[in-house]
């Protein structure tokens, strides 16, 4: 259960740890693609930490990370061409951040410093709890900037009408993605890290 | 056919600007960007690997993986492919160009898991560059990754000095400067009739 909860808070990949910063600013533009993204990061990550876990005694330790890497290349395409036959209109707008979660530092990272030295269940549990911790991350930034850039969430008008119409176009726009991760951090410098 | 490769060039190196506009290699991009010198070295080794496995990774699609039909292999060849070519040109210049090699030297390693290389050889794909396009794309990407860097790595020199609260001092000031700089470069879009 600690290593559950250790990578949503404490160990957040990315407000905290710093990485897989790519997808989380390109895709936060809405809170849907972000949840979406989201979600493939857990599914691949969980996989891969289950089958490294799996594997890790018979792993010659210099050539582990090719072997991981392509373990983890495995579940990326499993997940690209699930996406692209039940979610066409989610995959158009990932687009080439969806073969690119092969290089999310995040998923090597946990494969590298938990999933190759601990057992199975806790790295599922490990696997998890990073992923919800990345989803809540991407996930805030999408509220932010889809409440803010547009004035909706999920594609619903939150603040009003009038709101709607002359809403802060910027935060949708790449500045704003900075802007907000930046705030963001230094939130969790403030309250959080100490 | 010029005036489309130089539209190419021009929409990879600043419109489309690889960091600022398509988020994509920003980890050296914040990793790296604390000094000037290194900040080259760092972008230098971007461009020579980027045009090598763009161009490796074009083959291999339209040659390989496409007869074959073995599309649904490319993530994991172009990975692997770059991987490998990350460790032969790091064993080639030791050999041959120790001087460069002194200057790239740690850069090298790092690029494997830099994804601004992985989605040139995708982009290059999706967007069906032939050979000369993908080169000049890789090299106006590359361009504008330097570009980006080393105006970065200029303006956090003097970050260092300046009076910044605890909480925004280090990375999210960066960010904020970041978000600044993508700001300015919003300015380009529409310029020769480009779009994102």
């Amino acid at each position: 259960m600690k290593h559950f909860i250790n990578g949503i808070i404490k160990e957040n990949p990315v407000l905290v740890l710093m990485l897989g910063l790519c997808p989380v600013l390109a895709v936060s533009g809405t809170v849907r693609d972000a949840a979406g993204m989201g979600v493939a990061v857990i599914f691949v990550l969980t996989c891969s930490n289950i089958v490294i876990s799996l594997i890790k005694n018979w792993v010659p330790s210099q050539l582990r990370i090719p072997i991981f890497i392509i373990v983890i290349s495995t579940f990326v395409t499993i997940n690209d061409y699930t996406m692209q036959a039940y979610f066409p209109e989610l995959y158009k707008v990932l687009g080439v951040f969806v073969p690119l979660i092969v290089v999310n530092c995040i998923i090597l990272a946990r494969a590298e410093a938990f999933a190759s030295r601990h057992s199975v269940s806790a790295s599922i549990l490990d696997g998890l709890g990073i992923g919800i911790g990345f989803t809540l991350a991407v996930v805030a930034m999408g509220v932010i900037r889809e409440a803010l850039g547009s004035g909706t969430i999920l594609g619903k008008t939150i603040i009003g009408e009038s709101f709607r119409e002359n809403s802060v176009l910027l935060m949708v726009l790449p500045p704003g993605a900075f802007l907000v991760i930046a705030f963001l951090m230094a939130g969790m410098n403030k309250w959080v890290k100490k | 056919m010029e005036q489309n490769l130089f539209l190419i060039f021009l929409a990879a190196f600043i419109v489309n600007n690889i960091i600022l506009m398509r988020f994509i290699g920003l980890c050296p991009f914040f990793g790296v960007s604390g000094k000037l010198d290194t900040a080259l070295g760092m972008g230098s080794a971007v461009l020579f690997v980027m045009l090598l496995s763009s161009w490796i990774s074009w083959v291999i699609y339209h040659f390989i993986l496409t007869p074959f039909g073995l599309v649904f292999l490319r993530t994991a060849t172009f990975i692997l492919v770059i991987a490998s070519l990350v460790q032969f040109v790091e064993m080639f210049l030791r050999k041959n160009f120790p001087h460069l090699y002194t200057a790239l030297g740690i850069y090298l390693p790092l690029i494997t898991t830099n994804c601004a290389i992985l989605a040139v050889s995708f982009l290059n794909i999706d967007y069906e560059h032939n050979i000369i396009q993908a080169t000049i794309f890789s090299v106006g990407t590359a361009f504008g990754f330097i570009l980006v860097i080393l105006l970065m790595a200029a303006i956090r020199e003097r970050l260092e000095l300046a009076p910044i609260s605890d909480s925004f001092r280090g990375n999210p000031i960066t960010f904020i400067t970041a978000s600044l700089m993508a700001l300015a470069f919003l300015g380009f879009i529409g310029f020769l009739g480009l779009a994102i």
